[in-house]
């Protein structure tokens, strides 16, 4: 009880820091700092819009590649494949989510980004050039690789979750689906359906996870404070901007402005794990009174 | 396949007319099972059974728990491999082998509602009812409604649900949820319906509803009902078999299972001195 209510008074004595530190750079900019693209410590003029908008880039780039592919694995561990090879499988997806993410951007810098840059963004360029999302140059770091490397490090807590999220659902759906003379796909279809809920919770906490990752994304992203479509341009992100420029942060509002930046990505965070935890609580719970 | 049948009708029809005898016996099995065993890895279910079910009857399993009944239903309209299990011997549905053919279209002729009713928890008591009918090859462009509504009134539940037909299938209550499978069963239009203690769960009246409902059900359709109730055996059955450790101890008339059975196990069994 005593440690439940430690964990309570952290939580919120970590947002009341956040706030007050942040106190200088929210009577200074109020909500402009939300939109505010200027991010200059020489003139002390700070606006968070590239890194909130390289922070949303990046982790939805990271859904749409992580997600069908961590349903995939989700539906083949827990309806389809037999219990010898969804064992080591399901080992080898939850090893993935235990590697530092660290490694993550050393693997990025050394072999991603050099294989984006020479043969991946070229072929983008030259076949879909047209399309806003791949102009410019190869350069091999930027949003693209960053969305890359997030995907692969929220692939396994998508695929664990909803393997766990499809693995809830009894057998007795799967038979009364077959009875009716579904086929096994068909069969898979309905339990989707309803499991669809807790397969969005797992979804929003791999995103909430995307979000607040720093260090493999700092280490591809570029780091450069510019919004561009292009995803083979450089950017940045909220956990990116807070690691590399702390140390020099040497003004009062500027390091109010990135207290102010981890203030929002708190709440981000928070906000995104809270309605994920309810939805897969929620399906787990429907299951169980049935 | 429905032309086929019709052609077969007339044609034992006509047959009949010169020697109804000989055909109308042999032509009125709607299921055979010859030298049935049914395994669950090296553990054997089933034993040799053999069983012949007569069109529109009402024939009841009864036996002791673990005696392979469940395993034998679900061998019928082939649940028992889905669940891992194999079986050999033959099954004949209207005198073809049921594994010769796509288990799915076998589903569809052999419904099957279970011990606890299960129907779909994101969907409507419509939807749940559709479901059968919205799946690949079952197209019945704009008659869903028709089908859905007569289902549900031959599953005694349309009065009840009228009016809530977009409410969550898991609203009502149990014994409305597992009339609610029986619709979703019927509403694919199946020949033969089976029944794994379709009652057990239910208190006495939703009870004597359901087997109302199968005496109603008999009409149309060719049931087979697993139950642990001798009583719901005697009240709805035509014939009754006696399942006793995987294998057929005794099946015959269900008067004569209950008041003369010709083997000593089936009497002991249906008078409580085992089981």
């Amino acid at each position: 009880m005593f440690f439940a209510i430690i964990v309570f008074g952290l939580v919120f004595l970590m947002a009341y820091e956040m706030i007050r530190g942040s106190e200088l750079s929210l009577q200074k900019f109020g909500w402009k700092f939300l939109s505010g693209t200027v991010w200059d410590p020489v003139a002390d003029v700070y606006g968070a819009l590239p890194y909130i908008y390289g922070t949303l880039t990046s982790s939805f780039l990271a859904m749409v590649l992580a997600f069908p592919l961590s349903i995939g694995i989700a539906i083949f561990l827990s309806e389809l494949a037999p219990p010898w090879i969804e064992r080591p499988v399901s080992f080898m997806v939850e090893l993935l989510a235990a590697i530092p993410s660290i490694v993550y951007g050393l693997w990025g810098i050394f072999v991603l980004v050099p294989w984006l840059r020479t043969s991946v963004e070229p072929f983008l360029i030259k076949h879909l050039g047209s399309l806003p999302f791949f102009k410019g140059a190869p350069y091999g770091f930027g949003m693209l690789a960053a969305g890359i490397i997030l995907a692969i490090m929220i692939l396994p807590i998508i695929s664990s979750i909803s393997r766990d999220v499809l693995r809830a659902i009894p057998n007795s759906q799967r038979e009364a689906a077959l009875a009716i003379g579904a086929t096994r796909w068909e069969s898979t279809k309905i339990i989707l359906a309803g499991g669809k809920s807790g397969l969005l919770g797992a979804a929003l906490l791999g995103l909430g996870r995307a979000v607040g990752e720093t260090m493999a994304v700092t280490m591809v992203i570029g780091n450069r404070a510019e919004i561009s479509a292009s995803l083979l341009d450089p950017g940045h992100s909220m956990a990116s901007v807070i690691a590399n420029e702390f140390a020099e942060a040497t003004t009062a509002l500027y390091s109010s402005s990135l207290i102010e930046i981890a203030l929002i990505l708190f709440a981000v965070t928070i906000i995104l794990n809270v309605i994920a935890r309810l939805i897969v609580w929620s399906i787990t719970k429907k299951f169980k009174t049935t | 396949m429905v032309i086929i049948r019709i052609k077969g009708t007339v044609m034992i029809e006509t047959l009949q007319k010169f020697s109804p005898a000989i055909v109308s016996h042999k032509m009125d099995l709607k299921l055979e099972a010859k030298t049935v065993n049914a395994f669950f890895g090296k553990t054997q279910a089933l034993q040799n059974v053999s069983l012949s079910i007569e069109k529109n009857h009402v024939v009841a399993i009864i036996g002791p728990s673990g005696c392979g009944k469940s395993t034998f239903l679900r061998c019928l309209n082939r649940m028992h491999e889905v669940a891992g299990g194999t079986m050999n011997g033959t099954i004949l549905l209207d005198g073809k082998d049921i594994h010769e053919n796509d288990p799915v279209n076998l589903r569809r002729r052999v419904g099957m509602v279970f011990q606890k009713a299960n129907p779909f928890p994101t969907m409507s008591i419509f939807d749940n009812v559709a479901a059968g009918l919205r799946l690949n090859g079952m197209a019945h462009n704009g008659h869903i409604a028709e089908i859905v509504e007569r289902s549900l009134q031959q599953a005694a539940l349309w009065n009840e649900v009228k009016d809530s037909l977009s409410k969550n299938g898991m609203s009502i209550s149990g014994g409305q949820q597992q009339r609610l499978c029986i619709a979703r069963a019927l509403a694919v239009n199946p020949e033969v319906l089976l029944m794994d203690e379709p009652a057990s769960a239910l208190d006495p009246i939703p009870t004597a509803k359901i087997e109302e409902l199968i005496y109603e059900l008999k009409k149309d359709y060719t049931i087979i009902i697993v139950t642990h109730n001798m009583q719901q055996a005697a009240r709805v059955s035509d014939e009754t078999a006696f399942f006793y450790l995987g294998e057929i101890i005794e099946f015959d008339n269900t008067k004569k299972i209950f008041t003369a059975p010709s083997i000593k196990q089936t009497e002991d069994y249906v008078t409580g001195r085992f089981g």
